[in-house]
């Protein structure tokens, strides 16, 4: 790195940076200095850790294998409605976690479609409980994110690579090798982290799929701590636990991640030369398939359900979707003030490793970060009336992660390419942000706020531990009405959940890739 | 008067020593053997490459650690001029203003220096659309507007063919003629020193060399000068 | 303009309401939803006060209790709706309620005396069932079967923790044996109430543990008279749940005039067909149509408040080894 100066400056990033981890690390210690009597960690505790970090380890390791050969097909076959799956791969990730768990359950369940074939056809039937039920339903959640990250990825690889591929009639395997093989180890190992950390959080798919206590997750074990035991400290440290392990796998991958560029093209359009093949073909067309079945079919429950209980939903249903929609909206701005410069920062950095520190928000445990708040906010105004703000800025933190990982290599390649030209032309700070860094990532800037607002739409989170009667989002409404036996309704607002969800993300990632072919 | 006093560049083990002076309003070659250092040397005047020891100063004034763009000088690389996202218009008119608030005066300005490289009609043709020869027209237009004392050409036309170099290299003789500008270009091409350059830095073994009267120098090279250009 | 309009509206309303007290009033969430008892008893009440309630829904009653311990002495709630009789020792543990006056002619199975909170509605846990099955007599007969149950996490749900404590209340020390013998009958275990009903009405499980009210649901809102409660007889384990107010509430009687109206006829009238349990207080026209076709166990369960605290440590271990192997 000969670069003396970067186009970016680094001092908002790190700000950025400080605000989120200053957020995070507040609420444990407001939760700290409120715990009377402390007690360590217990038995029962470590055992908790360890099937977290177990299930979160193979969850993380089959999403991010299995994602590779779906995204790749993606990447190179062109079919009616590929764009309408590529848009619903974001679906499972942004559901609340009962919608999705009901929706697995129909298919897999002891009732459902799947054991209904099996029996029909005098089979055994298949039991999801278990540790392959956890990770099934975690693989059903991250798989389609994991595809979507590489996806984006491999439509990052310039056309002139192929092209030079084409040219030198290489065989699939060399295409992989000397194309595909650089690029997965730049992406695979920061999505696998994310999931991981992801999966780290996990507390009632793994707890219902898991069939018991014996799927006893750090998260239930904070849970406990606070409302069972009221044992603040223990939960505390749990969530520190959380914390590190999180830390520590972000570390890990991004230390792995070697920090070289894909180079720049000349933005000429993709066109593939390349797996033409009968074999190359049949594998994609086989995991599209079933990734696609294995993607549509709960959602295919989910939306049957839910029509049936769609004129049901009584008008609060509409206006918590309404709060909803807002507190989406203020999200993706917060984010965008966050993610944009801390991006910056860690495209410049020399080594990536700071990006771990964007994994706090989801690697925090919501119910620790809404007390902590809580806690802090009590003195000072009334925390109710600060409810829709705070579920705002929290999901913007956990979004956080997400955004990082799809701005962060194509800003990288951006600073990389450009970044000398910029500087000849004093292209720096906001001028370098208006016109080189926000136009060429325009299609990733929409693909963050479109996930950004379906991810705060869906999440159920701090907003819980404030509402009152008036301020409720469509998931808590959503819950409310199960809690009051309105099992159809609730699945008709889980079906508008799911449809403004998509719609937010759809508008956005439409937005940023039209017109973005340069 | 720009001056490089007692410099040495280094990059991981390489390194290269210069200590020379450039003037205003001349046309110098840069020319020596592959992976002798000649971008190097470029890049160390335009502030991409630091200077592990001695200064850089220009008008009595210490350059050495002034950033890319307050220097008096701009440079076209070997690739990647133009931003591909940007209209001709907008990467022309980045040499002007970087924060692209562009007056009716400049655009005027502007589009003048797109008349003068003939790209009139393609002001909002992104580059993709372009030509070889007319993405090196509009980066040349770039370089027209910027008007710094000293352009610095790091062998941008290497992939244009003979005629279309021969052209551009006119083009940049005319222009850097017209705005009084001392030019700094690295080459291959003893021909292309002929056909332009007025002294030669000759660069090898770690050695950039002051500059040399070209004619004088190409009719009786030195000895490591003649088993370069063979 | 549209917004300052907007702004100058919600100045007047704002205004126009400073003159009211406001009586805040914390509880479980499913009690504010559209379909609990929350708006109904708000508007009855606040036709009888001239004032504004104002209900805050969190969780469930031990995220309630959590909530209150955060808050302590500075909390702003007046008066408390929700916490059951599994966490009345450690809600007066904290020294937050007040002593009350308020009392009525209570209609429960067991003698009620306590002197900080109310009552105001109860019901029995049960496994809910269809009525296609034929449902086993008691624990031994349940875990000796192949039926299948759905039940809730004691470490974050109500329900969960009241099935610990039947256990206990029927078998004591042979609790651990029971809960050995039930584990393959478990599917799964929910985080809560809703998670566990909901998997039951997908046909997840034969059984659910819910309340022997539940089947009223079915049959008065839906019309659906397949759903039933089976009826054990080592007895039912009840819950009771319970309102109380805060010392430190600055509407001390508009707090009291609430809990008075809780178990006077408008409220109790609502609750069995919004919250779906018994009321604590027998309404002047009765129960609801369709409750008489409810099973009436002949056992009512309870562990005193008091002993609460020291058995379900003990009793949570004992489900944890047993549920985990």
């Amino acid at each position: 790195m000969a670069l003396r100066a970067f186009a970016i400056s680094t001092k908002t990033g790190i700000g950025a940076a400080a605000l989120v981890v200053g957020l995070i690390l507040a609420a444990v210690c407001a939760v700290l200095t409120r715990a009377e009597f402390g007690s360590g960690l217990g038995p029962a505790d470590w055992s908790a850790i360890r099937f977290t970090v177990f299930q979160a380890a193979i969850s993380a390791v089959l999403s991010s294998l299995l994602a590779i050969p779906i995204a790749r097909a993606l990447a190179r076959r062109q079919f009616p409605g590929r764009g309408l799956l590529v848009t619903l791969l974001g679906a499972p990730f942004i559901l609340p976690v009962i919608v999705a768990v009901l929706g697995l359950l129909t298919v897999f369940g002891r009732a459902g479609w799947l054991n209904m074939a099996l029996s029909a056809l005098n089979l055994p039937t298949l039991s999801i409980y278990g540790l392959h039920g956890v990770v099934l339903a975690h693989v059903f959640f991250n798989l389609p994110l994991a595809t979507r990250l590489m996806l984006q990825a491999w439509q990052t690889i310039p056309a002139e690579r192929f092209r030079l591929a084409a040219q030198l009639d290489l065989t699939p395997r060399a295409v992989f090798q000397s194309i595909e093989w650089p690029m997965l180890r730049q992406i695979v190992p920061g999505t696998a982290a994310l999931i991981f950390v992801i999966c780290l959080t996990s507390f009632a798919v793994a707890l219902t799929l898991g069939g018991g206590p014996r799927a006893t997750t750090i998260e239930l074990a904070i849970y406990q701590a606070f409302r069972f035991d009221f044992d603040l400290s223990r939960a505390a440290i749990l969530s520190l636990v959380q914390l590190a392990l999180a830390g520590s796998a972000a570390l890990l991958a991004l230390w792995i991640i070697p920090s070289v560029s894909m180079g720049g093209g000349q933005d000429r359009p993709r066109q593939r030369w390349d797996a033409r093949g009968g074999v190359q073909r049949i594998i994609d067309i086989l995991a599209i398939g079933i990734g696609a079945l294995f993607l549509l079919l709960p959602l295919g429950a989910i939306v049957t359900r839910g029509l049936a209980g769609i004129l049901l939903t009584p008008a609060s249903v509409w206006q918590a979707a309404g709060t909803s929609v807002g507190v989406a909206m203020v999200s993706i701005a917060v984010l965008l003030v966050l993610a944009l410069p801390m991006a910056g920062w860690i495209a410049t950095a020399k080594r990536g490793s700071v990006e771990a520190v964007g994994l706090f928000g989801v690697a925090a445990s919501p119910l620790m970060i809404g007390t902590g708040w809580f806690i802090l906010i009590n003195p000072f105004a009334d925390p109710v009336a600060l409810a829709l703000p705070v579920t705002a800025l929290v999901n913007a933190l956990m979004a956080l992660p997400f955004a990082l990982r799809i701005l962060v290599p194509p800003l990288r390649d951006t600073v990389q390419v450009y970044g000398r030209l910029s500087q000849a032309l004093s292209l720096t700070g906001w001028p370098f942000w208006r016109w080189v860094a926000l136009p060429r990532l325009r299609p990733q800037i929409g693909f963050a706020m479109g996930l950004t607002g379906a991810l705060s739409m869906g999440d159920l989170g701090v907003i819980a531990l404030f509402a009152d009667q008036d301020r409720t989002t469509l998931p808590l409404q959503m819950y409310r009405l199960m809690g009051s036996y309105q099992m159809e309704a609730a699945a008709g607002a889980a079906l508008i959940l799911l449809a403004l969800s998509l719609g937010i993300f759809w508008i956005f990632d439409k937005a940023g890739r039209m017109n973005a072919e340069a | 008067m720009l001056k490089l006093e007692q410099a040495v560049i280094t990059q991981d083990d390489f390194s290269l020593r210069a200590d020379l002076s450039i003037e205003p309003h001349k046309k110098y070659a840069v020319i020596g053997p592959s992976g002798a250092g000649k971008s190097t040397l470029l890049g160390a005047l335009c502030g991409f490459v630091p200077l592990a020891h001695g200064r850089l100063i220009w008008d009595g004034r210490d350059i050495t650690d002034a950033a890319p763009g307050a220097r008096p000088m701009t440079m076209l690389f070997q690739d990647n001029n133009l931003f591909p996202h940007l209209s001709v218009m907008q990467n022309v008119g980045l040499g002007l203003r970087s924060d692209m608030r562009l007056t009716a005066d400049d655009r005027a300005e502007v589009e003048s220096a797109l008349s003068r490289v003939s790209l009139a009609d393609m002001a909002d043709r992104k580059p993709g659309s372009l030509s070889g020869g007319q993405q090196s027209r509009a980066a040349l237009a770039r370089v027209l507007v910027q008007a710094r004392p000293f352009v610095l050409l790091d062998e941008p036309f290497a992939a244009l063919g003979p005629a279309l170099r021969n052209e551009m290299l006119d083009l940049v003789q005319q222009l850097v003629t017209e705005t009084g500008a001392a030019l700094i270009m690295v080459t291959h091409d003893p021909k292309d020193v002929a056909r332009i350059a007025d002294e030669v830095i000759f660069v090898a073994n770690g050695i950039a060399h002051a500059p040399e009267p070209a004619k004088e120098l190409m009719d009786n090279p030195p000895p490591e000068l003649r088993e370069y250009l063979g | 303009m549209k917004y300052l309009t907007l702004a100058a509206t919600t100045f007047l309303a704002t205004s126009a309401y400073a003159d009211t007290p406001e009586l805040v009033v914390y509880t479980y969430d499913s009690f504010v939803s559209d379909w609990g008892p929350g708006p109904v008893i708000e508007k009855a009440f606040e036709q009888t006060c001239a004032c504004d309630l104002r209900f805050v829904g969190m969780g469930d009653g031990a995220a309630l209790l959590a909530r209150l311990k955060l808050e302590g002495a500075r909390s702003d709630a007046d008066v408390v709706l929700g916490l059951d009789t599994s966490l009345i020792a450690a809600a007066k543990e904290t020294g937050l309620f007040a002593q009350t006056a308020v009392t009525a002619d209570y209609d429960l199975p067991i003698a009620w005396n306590d002197d900080s909170f109310v009552p105001y509605d109860w019901g029995y846990f049960a496994f809910v069932h269809g009525t296609d099955l034929t449902p086993p007599a008691n624990f031994k007969a349940l875990a000796d079967s192949d039926l299948k149950i759905v039940i809730q996490d004691p470490r974050s749900s109500t329900p969960g923790l009241g099935l610990l404590m039947w256990v206990k209340a029927a078998y004591g020390d042979e609790a651990p044996a029971i809960w050995q013998g039930l584990a393959d009958n478990v599917v799964t275990v929910t985080k809560g109430w809703s998670e566990a009903y909901g998997l039951f009405l997908e046909g997840e499980a034969d059984m659910v543990l819910s309340y022997t009210t539940s089947p009223a649901y079915h049959l008065i809102a839906e019309e659906d008279a397949t759903k039933t409660a089976a009826a054990f007889d080592e007895g039912h384990y009840m819950q009771i749940e319970v309102v109380g107010k805060l010392a430190g509430s600055d509407q001390p009687d508009l707090a009291d005039a609430f809990m008075q109206f809780m178990v006077a006829d408008a409220a109790q009238t609502a609750l069995p067909t919004t919250n779906w349990m018994y009321p604590a207080v027998m309404p002047a026209e009765g129960l609801p149509k369709g409750f008489e076709t409810l099973i009436t166990p002949g056992k009512a369960l309870l562990i005193p408040n008091e002993d609460v605290p020291a058995l379900r440590e003990e009793a949570l271990a004992e489900w944890l080894s047993a549920l985990s192997q």
